[in-house]
């Protein structure tokens, strides 16, 4: 393959050269960093990062390849995090045009281009980090040489989560015990494989379905991509679940935090650059217990604006910032972190056990 | 919260320098003092390492320069009450020591606790039953054998584990009858043939080319843990770690491979209950998830050492403050100040460590790496791509290579001989790599043949290539922008550039093509640029000053204050036999020095293992190439005031003149001084035009002129080129043939500069002078002196200090000379010269116009810090004679040689010019006896309690040996000797038993004695030229080394340690401190 010249174009007019290794062609989108050592094929098929231009600041990708594309029987992918490949681009700065992995059936290279999906590599992807940490992430265009780029919607102004839900409501381990409603704003398949291993009948719904019309003994809120305030359906009807006279369970995973917050009454707010990575540390709130998490957000919730009744879960010991939050007396909680990794560490997994003990 | 209301802690450190254990403990014992001391909590540190910084003022209260052996250990406990102690800091040689005094009851006598991970914890994890038991609890898989009696049991064992399996013969010694089995024919015909000669087997799953990946693990007593870094080894299983290239992060792990094996060390170091740090060590299928523990940890380690430079993550120094009762929440990430220690370093470069060997120093050693380690130091290189990386590290290790490619050709051609080398790993496999894709071989057949996984092939491949394509262009001129960064960003240096595009040919001089490549280079605007370790990939600001240069990058992280105020410091590099911690001492007291009088050091280094690598220690630290290339990159960024290379050993020495060139503004004693001290030529004839003696010598670079010299002189001669350390491709010769053949080998270490031949002089004494001067006059000195003659290489020799048996117009004569040296090289800083000295006839043998392996051992034992004081006058600060009384004191410091012969299988365990021992101690006492007799037991030499042999070949060593005999004697050792010296004992009626050698006639056997354990003390002196390496001496001397019984080959030495321990018993050495010592 003939190495094509490549730039990434940040909004503020800083330019990035490079070459392209991935699908031919142009891109725009939120140009977001994780600074995670492994799992790039989890991290690209993770819905949350729907609409964004993903930086690596581990500088080489593409060593292991990419496992096969293969669906269980259930429906969800082997390797992957959900149905196809997520992000808008990719930016590396150090491809590895060569793999060597046991499971692996193609290059990087190969399945971006079979996703139509353009990345760069051969770029400073260090100096892009602090210019994104230092002003914020931003809207930029992967351009192929010379190219022009298709202008697109403001990635604040687009309601994400309604692109990457399911539109039918979809049911894993039918039968198997007790219910439990997921809330689909762009769900990874692995929060779904941990509650289906836990033994229970998992109902995913679109986004904005009510809900509160089914039968069932608890309800979980998925992660998913952007902005919260877009999401209005769903928080007045985890609101009317809240109000129900039904106490049932209740857990979300980081959009989910944000719903659930909102839906409480409390605030989210846009953070500077957002928390994507593996390392991520937090705290239990009230006691010595500290967690390792992966992390993929670019809001949080506002700890202070949360009311009577709720509090913070977890707190991050990096910044400060809210890590999740849990009622004071009624079985519902969640995490801004990831719990079911995926990738990242398993540190939080024994959530779904708490979450699962409660049903 | 620190949870324990201590006063006063004693921490062991881990003696002297030796395979497996060497500088890393120098730098976690640091970290772990550092701790303490911010806690206000008195410091008490066992460590009779006078080279290491942790043994320098300012860092422990109280220092002992004592053995750390429990009798010596409980004494000070005795006399000094801490109230807790560190175990976890001074390798497997604190830890031993430390469970040791557990088991006595020495910690619950004296109501000592033990901080951090507690005892049956590390016993847990040292005693191989235990641990499997430990982790079978969890079912966590170890790699476990099953001892069969019969082939059927034999059968159903391997269908159990799974094919391909190792059968191992029971009770067989050297691997006799084992084996590898793939199916169930192999593994019957294998079992038949071993059973024959065992009563029973033992099946285990072979892992053969399986990976071989590190997690460093964290845990603190509320049970939270992380796991700093994990390493993959390039090398799959069977290589010991320290002898493998080691990569980190991994590379070929996939996110699920990674998670499950930190997932694992987290459940296991939960399970063991360590709060600090530990190491988990597995295996994992290349082809599978399938995985086995090899073993854990449960204290800092080498590879804890590479992890916190590889991340910037402190291991030690929070292992030491998790141990007082902090939790990982409490303590801060040193790096950004701001945010919480508990997390996990994210990396946004690669980090590729390279053993360091020096087998090429022993003769008859077993180049084959296994399972034991053999290599002597490491690097570590950084980069943003693998191929950087690599080719960096293969430049730090400092054995002539230039990276993967453009090396001098290794001269093999057969394909056999090839794979073979490629099959069976030794010190050199990375070129034999080289050499088989230059051969045509494809990756696939060479990772077929090294099982190392194929991507790192790969990455090794793309650098081939690159060197092709660079071979193919035609001139400079025609190197493209694009080819030329390409190949900086894979790490090609300027010098691989220059060759492979063959330009050494057309500027007629190797030096000229690098530099107009490098001119070449800046003006396409091809720069290397400087990037920061901050432990979360830029995702937070940090203002670390840990540092490193890469291609991979279009930007700056920092921009070096251009104030005038800044001094960098070259340091020291890998550890090596001839250059070791005693250098970074010497760096680091010259960091300090510069930091205190208002200037900004900049340090640059790439050696894990030092604490001048600690980012703490200097205001900016390069963890890159002390290359001339890499020096010059960092000079047009730094533009500093100046530059000292005095401090640093032999490499920074070697880029004098060419960084003079450049204009490089280097401080204390010019470049042109340096030159005339280093080449002999220059050095010899100023020496005779100031009337200095030295011993005859000839410059060789005409057959005639040697061979009429050595007619004049006789031999034995010694054969040395210039511009070497520690007597690399020195030697002595006795003979013509001995010389025709030397001169070869010495020819091709270098040819700019000329080999020469002296005579060499035979019981002659040694001394050494130790000084500073400041513009030739001399300002501080050390005058120490050789136990043994001359012959034993002064790294591997026994100095005492002061000199204790020169004669007083000795001494003058060597004053005086050193002024007049000092003063016509017009020195300024630190210098070392060597004498020889018979009958107050004064030789110069060299003269190093740097800092000596011995100035740390010197200044402690002075009190008085010649590197501090060498420094002032670099920096051109005003500078105070130390007042004569100071050096006059009422004790005596010894220093002993470590040697590491139990790991280099072999090879015949001899001093002579060459230096072998792989580190130092150096204790002091209240007199000369008591000195060494410390030193030689920290070095781990055991006073004999039942027998001791005595053999000595040269009938001036059987004489030397009459008066330690009779001393022998009347203590009540029984004497055994070889044939002629018992002959010689006997006729001096002093009672010894003769012994014999297998092939002898005659009882007792010696080989079966030692075996038995019959004689704990070999003394075996070896003529002084002695090339028969299958003679009965090297025999015995082999078998004493590989049964761990204490050797002694050098007749003065042996004399008096002898004497020392025949008239001063061991209870009666004094217990004193540094201190104390007055």
């Amino acid at each position: 393959m003939k190495q094509r010249k490549m730039t990434l174009r940040l909004d503020n007019g800083m330019c990035f050269h490079g070459t392209s290794f991935g699908y031919e062609g142009s891109a725009v989108g939120e140009v977001v960093f994780n600074t995670a050592m492994s799992g790039y094929p989890e991290s690209l098929t993770d819905p949350s990062y729907a609409g964004q231009i993903l930086v690596l600041t581990y500088p080489l990708i593409g060593n292991y390849g990419v496992p096969a594309f293969t669906m269980e029987k259930d429906g969800l992918a082997t390797n992957m995090e959900s149905e196809k490949i997520h992000v808008r681009g990719l930016v590396v700065s150090s491809y590895s045009d060569s793999y060597s992995h046991w499971n692996a059936v193609e290059s990087l290279s190969e399945w971006l281009q079979r996703e139509k999906i353009p990345a760069l590599t051969g770029i400073d992807t260090r100096h892009l980090t602090k210019i994104l940490r230092e002003q914020g992430v931003m809207k930029g265009e992967l351009i192929l040489e010379e190219e022009v780029v298709e202008s697109e919607e403001d990635y604040g102004d687009v309601n994400w989560v309604e692109k990457v839900s399911c539109k039918d409501v979809v049911t894993y381990n039918k039968g198997a015990g007790k219910k439990v409603v997921l809330v689909d704003c762009g769900v990874k398949h692995n929060i779904i494989r941990n509650l289906t291993r836990r033994g229970v009948e998992v109902i995913r719904i679109p986004w904005d379905f009510d809900f509160n019309t089914l039968q069932f003994d608890g309800l979980f809120l998925s992660n998913g991509p952007g902005d919260p305030d877009t999401c209005q359906a769903a928080v007045d009807n985890i609101r009317t679940f809240l109000n129900s006279s039904r106490i049932r369970p209740l857990m979300g995973i980081c959009m989910g935090n944000q719903l659930l917050a909102k839906a409480a009454g409390g605030k989210v707010y846009k953070l500077p650059y957002g928390h994507r990575s593996h390392n991520q540390p937090v705290r239990m709130e009230g006691t010595n217990r500290c967690f390792i998490t992966s992390q993929n957000h670019g809001f949080a919730v506002d700890a202070e604006s949360l009311p009577d009744g709720w509090k913070p879960y977890f707190t991050n010991m990096n910044d400060g910032s809210n890590e999740g939050i849990r009622h004071v007396s009624r079985p519902w909680f969640s995490a801004q972190f990831h719990p079911e990794a995926a990738s990242g560490p398993t540190d939080t997994e024994f959530l779904f056990d708490d979450f699962i003990s409660l049903l | 919260m620190k949870q324990i209301n201590l006063k006063k802690v004693l921490v062991l450190g881990s003696g002297a320098l030796k395979i497996g254990e060497a500088g890393e403990f120098d730098y976690s014992g640091s970290q772990a003092l550092k701790a303490l001391r911010e806690e206000g909590i008195e410091t008490v540190l066992i460590n009779p390492n006078i080279a290491t910084v942790q043994t320098s003022e300012g860092i422990a209260d109280h220092i002992y320069f004592l053995p750390i052996e429990p009798s010596f250990v409980e004494k000070i406990i005795n006399k000094e009450r801490p109230d807790g102690i560190l175990l976890s800091f001074g390798g497997q040689t604190a830890l031993n020591c430390g469970v040791e005094l557990y088991r006595k009851g020495v910690f619950e006598k004296y109501g000592v606790e033990v901080l951090g991970t507690p005892v049956q914890a590390i016993i847990d994890t040292e005693d191989r039953e235990l641990f499997v038991e430990k982790l079978n609890q969890i079912d966590v898989k170890t790699i476990s054998s099953e001892a069969c009696s019969n082939i059927d049991e034999a059968r159903s064992a391997a269908e159990r584990l799974g094919y391909p399996v190792i059968l191992r013969a029971a009770y067989a010694l050297g691997g006799l009858g084992s084996g590898f089995c793939d199916n169930e024919k192999e593994l019957v015909e294998l079992a038949e043939k071993a059973f024959s000669f065992s009563p029973q087997v033992l099946v285990e799953k072979s892992l053969r080319g399986w990976k071989e990946i590190e997690y460093e693990v964290v845990r603190d007593r509320y049970d939270n843990c992380i796991t700093v870094c994990n390493m993959e080894n390039f090398d799959p299983l069977g290589i010991h770690t320290g002898e493998s290239i080691v990569i980190a992060p991994s590379q070929t792990l996939t996110n699920s491979e990674y998670h499950k094996l930190r997932e694992l060390a987290i459940k296991i170091i939960r399970h063991i209950g360590i709060i600090g740090e530990c190491n988990v060590q597995y295996a994992l299928d290349p082809n599978s998830e399938d995985y086995r523990v090899i073993e854990v940890n449960a204290r800092l380690s080498r590879s804890s050492a590479l992890a916190s430079k590889a991340t910037g993550y402190p291991l030690a120094f929070v292992a030491a403050k998790l141990g007082l009762g902090y939790g990982l929440f409490e303590l801060t990430n040193s790096i950004t100040k701001k945010t919480s220690a508990f997390f996990e370093p994210a990396l946004d470069y690669v980090v590729c460590k390279m053993p360091r060997w020096d087998l090429g120093k022993f003769r008859g050693v077993d180049h084959q790496l296994g399972s034991s380690m053999k290599s002597v130091g490491e690097v570590m290189a950084i980069g943003r791509t693998f191929e950087e990386a690599l080719q960096k590290s293969l430049r730090m290790i400092g054995q002539g290579m230039h990276g993967f490619t453009d090396n001098k050709d290794i001269p093999i051609n057969n394909r056999q001989e090839l794979e073979q080398a490629l099959q069976a790993p030794t010190d050199k496999r990375i070129f034999f790599i080289a050499k088989a894709m230059k051969m045509g071989y494809s990756i696939e057949k060479i990772q077929e043949l090294t099982k190392i996984d194929l991507w790192f092939l790969q990455r090794l491949r793309n650098i081939y290539d690159t060197d092709l394509e660079l071979a193919k262009v035609a001139s400079l001129n025609q190197l493209s922008g694009e080819l030329l960064l390409k190949a900086k960003r894979q790490g090609f240096s300027d010098f691989q550039i220059a060759r492979a595009l063959n330009l050494e040919k057309v500027f007629s001089s190797m030096d000229k093509a690098v530099l107009t490549v490098r001119e070449r280079r800046k003006q396409l605007g091809i720069v290397p640029h400087i990037k920061q370790i901050d432990t979360l990939a830029a995702e937070y600001p940090a203002q670390t000053n840990y540092l490193y240069m890469t291609y991979n990058a279009t930007s700056n992280d920092i921009e070096p204050p251009q104030d005038d105020k800044t001094i960098v410091v070259l340091g020291s590099g890998a550890y090596r036999i001839g250059s070791s911690v005693e250098f970074d001492w010497c760096v680091v007291q010259a960091v300090q020095t510069i930091r205190q009088n208002g200037y900004q050091a900049v340090m640059i280094n790439y050696n894990p293992e030092t604490v001048s690598t600690d980012y703490d220690m200097c205001d900016r630290l390069y963890f890159d190439e002390l290359t001339f290339e890499r020096v010059l990159d960092i000079m047009d960024a730094e533009k500093p005031k100046g530059t000292i290379i005095s401090t640093g050993g032999q490499i920074p020495n070697n880029l004098a003149v060419r960084l003079d060139e450049q204009n490089v503004p280097i401080l204390g004693t010019c470049a042109r001084s340096i030159d005339n001290a280093e080449d002999r030529d220059k050095f010899s004839a100023m020496l005779d035009r100031i009337g200095v003696d030295q011993p005859e010598w000839s410059a060789l670079t005409s057959k005639e002129d040697i061979q009429k010299f050595i007619k004049k002189v006789g031999f034995p001669v010694l054969v040395r080129p210039s511009y070497v350390l520690s007597g690399a491709a020195m030697n002595v010769c006795s003979s013509q043939e001995e010389l025709d053949h030397f001169l070869e080998l010495a020819a091709a270490v270098s040819k700019e500069h000329p080999v020469v031949v002296s005579k060499f002089m035979i019981n002659t004494k040694e001394v050494e002078m130790d000084a500073v001067a400041d513009k030739g006059e001399i300002i501080a000195y050390a005058i120490s002196e050789h136990v043994e003659f001359a012959g034993v290489h002064s790294g591997d020799a026994t100095i005492m200090f002061p000199a204790q048996k020169l004669y007083v117009e000795t001494v003058r004569r060597i004053k005086k000379i050193s002024g007049q040296i000092a003063r016509e090289l017009n020195i300024s800083g630190p210098f070392n010269i060597q004498f020889l000295a018979r009958d107050n006839e004064i030789k110069v043998i060299e003269c190093n116009l740097r800092a000596s392996r011995s100035f740390p051992f010197v200044s402690k034992v002075l009190k008085i810090n010649l590197i501090d004081i060498a420094t002032r006058i670099i920096l051109g600060l005003d500078v105070q004679k130390p007042h004569k009384s100071l050096f006059d004191f009422d004790y005596v410091g010894v220093k002993a040689s470590q040697f590491s012969f139990n790991r280099l299988h072999n090879t015949d365990p001899v001093l002579g010019v060459d230096m072998s021992s792989t580190g130092e101690v150096g204790c002091i006492g209240q007199d000369a006896s008591s000195a060494l007799l410390k030193a030689m037991l920290s070095v781990g030499t055991r006073i004999p309690q039942k027998g001791v042999l005595l053999s000595a070949g040269d009938p001036k060593d059987k004489a030397s040996m009459l008066e330690p005999a009779r001393l022998l004697s009347r203590k009540g050792y029984r004497i055994y000797a070889t044939k002629g010296t018992s002959a010689f004992l006997s006729t001096y009626r002093i009672p010894n038993t003769q012994v014999f050698m297998d092939d002898e006639e005659g009882e007792p056997k010696v080989l079966r004695m030692l075996r038995d354990k019959d004689i704990d003390l070999v003394v075996s002196i070896p003529k002084i030229v002695d090339t028969d390496t299958v003679d009965n001496g090297y025999k015995v001397r082999r078998a004493a080394v590989d049964l761990n019984i204490p050797l002694l080959t050098n007749a003065r030495l042996a004399a008096a340690f002898i004497n020392a321990f025949c008239s001063i018993p061991i209870d009666d050495l004094d217990i004193d401190s540094w201190e104390e010592l007055k």
